[in-house]
């Protein structure tokens, strides 16, 4: 707890949001600290999609919408005039619960976010490949094929390398929407050892796909329902002693 | 054993419907290759009419239509495809896109012949454009937008939302996103659109009655501003405006214009499959 205190990396403060008209957040405030894998559970329709995809901005593609409340990275606000909401998405990655890889080769998903950054030299962007391959512990795999298409990979295969696509920008904040939903358990298990990994650098905020995964890899938890921030603390504590009724009901298999 | 026989039976009325449809298109293709055959030569590809078109060959009409085909790419793809674009992914669904939409959806329904009116109006008079190549490919491009802004924004909405998000969670701008994985997703569908569009616009007669075509000019256009004889409405007048036409000039045009549209279908799809072949979802 002491060290939400300490200058979280993400603030959200008072966030309501609606999908015209009808509500998807109520007011929810939390801390997500730095250099850790915060988890945000709960049934589906809980708002924690929402939630993430307001960390980066990604809403702002959907019409209809009504938001209040504040969002601040490292202190400042996102949803602030003037903010540049290209550099925010560079610096806050997101992985999708399906993987998509973009049209073409391995090597282009990887090198269309740093490319659309300006980076055009071949060897920094040569080893921008390598690094975040290895990172979502991939390259071993493909590194022979890295021009062959995304399209041939496999599903953890495919995952992975979408983790890897937004790593390939250096983020700070990784949002993770079910990344595992569509994989099987040993990919699972990759992706999983791959956020341990990953957690020393970045900050993590995964919406993860059953309360077995979220108590795996929590080291905060946040537990929504319907919209609603019941209750959140470190990952040790909310899965071992809930404070909440509902909380517990959820985890012990009551409702869900 | 009587349903085998109803299906038999539905089996044969749909094979003859098929027939029904196949078999004029076959016979109106061949007989046009069979009399006109004939008359193709190097010289009625190459030459000037002479002798009040009776002799010589159909150079300017080809010229003419192939002019007025660039003409009309040149106008309506950076329109048709730029319209279909903010349609399909700017535009908010309000009234006004949807009035837009209804809108377009009509002009395809509008007869050339208005169009021809239209660009009488619009280019030849008003803007001083004269009886002019300029003033036909405007007026075909215009008769050609509709098809292909609403085939280029079905090409670009039937490429999943999502592409857009990955792009946009990677730091790219909706333009970009745009640019560097819907277009050239879509691009198939809209070159399939646009082949239709330009397809449609070479072989119309009424549009370019009174905007372009000239009855007879046995010499090529030298400027946007030159009128110019056209396949289409050639045809139109050796068929019916001169008496004692040699029958086989005509099927002759007609072969040749028939050649030149079927030549264009086949080029787009082979472009299509070219892209097809590479998209990889």
């Amino acid at each position: 707890m002491s060290k939400e205190r300490n200058e979280p990396k993400i603030r959200i403060e008072n966030v309501s949001y609606s999908y015209g008209g009808k509500p998807a957040l109520r007011n929810v405030t939390l801390n997500i600290p730095a250099n850790a894998i915060t988890v945000l559970f709960g049934p589906a329709g809980g708002g924690k999609t929402t939630l993430l995809r307001l960390i980066n901005r990604l809403n702002d593609l959907i019409d209809g919408t009504e938001m209040s409340g504040r969002i601040l990275l490292d202190g400042r606000d996102i949803y602030a005039p003037g903010v540049n909401v290209s550099e925010l998405r560079r610096r806050v990655g997101m992985v999708f619960a399906l993987p998509l890889p973009l049209p073409g080769t391995i090597r282009q998903n990887i090198e269309y976010g740093p490319r659309l950054a300006g980076i055009r030299d071949r060897a920094r962007l040569e080893e921008i490949v390598e690094r975040s391959l290895k990172q979502a512990a991939l390259w071993d795999e493909v590194k022979d094929r890295l021009d062959s298409p995304a399209s041939a990979l496999s599903g953890g295969q495919q995952q992975r390398l979408c983790i890897a696509r937004s790593l390939a920008l250096e983020p700070e904040v990784l949002l993770l929407d079910e990344p595992t939903s569509g994989l099987d358990p040993i990919s699972t298990g990759k992706v999983e050892e791959s956020l341990y990994e990953l957690k020393q650098h970045y900050t993590i905020v995964i919406v993860p796909h059953s309360v077995q995964q979220a108590a795996r890899v929590a080291d905060y938890a946040a537990f929504f329902l319907m919209g609603e921030l019941i209750e959140h603390g470190p990952g040790s504590r909310i899965f071992t002693a809930p404070r909440d009724q509902r909380t517990e009901d959820y985890i012990t298999g009551r409702f869900g | 054993m009587n349903r085998y026989l109803t299906q038999r039976l539905g089996f044969a009325l749909l094979t003859l419907a098929t027939l029904i449809v196949v078999v004029p298109i076959l016979l109106v293709v061949a007989t046009i290759i069979i009399r006109g055959m004939s008359v193709i030569s190097w010289e009625f590809l190459t030459a000037m009419p002479r002798n009040g078109m009776k002799e010589g060959g159909i150079l300017p009409a080809i010229v003419g239509t192939l002019l007025l085909t660039l003409g009309t790419a040149l106008a309506a793809i950076p329109i048709g495809v730029g319209g279909a674009i903010y349609l399909a992914e700017y535009a908010r669904d309000n009234w006004l896109t949807r009035a837009i939409r209804l809108a377009i959806i009509n002009l395809a329904g509008i007869p050339s012949v208005v169009y021809g009116l239209f660009g009488l109006g619009l280019f030849v008079l008003f803007l001083h454009f004269g009886t002019s190549i300029l003033a036909g490919s405007l007026t075909l491009a215009i008769m050609t937008l509709p098809i292909i802004i609403s085939t280029a924004e079905e090409a670009l909405r039937s490429v999943p939302m999502e592409f857009r998000t990955v792009s946009a969670s990677l730091g790219g701008t909706r333009w970009q996103g745009i640019r560097y994985i819907v277009l050239p997703q879509a691009l198939p569908g809209i070159i399939t659109g646009v082949i239709l569009g330009l397809l449609r616009a070479a072989g119309e007669t009424a549009p370019i009655l009174f905007t372009v075509a000239a009855f007879y000019l046995p010499r090529l256009p030298r400027s946007p501003f030159d009128p110019t004889m056209a396949l289409p409405y050639h045809l139109y007048v050796i068929s019916t405006q001169v008496p004692g036409m040699p029958l086989g000039i005509q099927y002759g045009t007609a072969l040749v214009l028939l050649a030149l549209v079927l030549s264009m279908n086949v080029v787009a799809t082979v472009i299509r499959s070219y892209y097809r072949r590479r998209r990889e979802w």
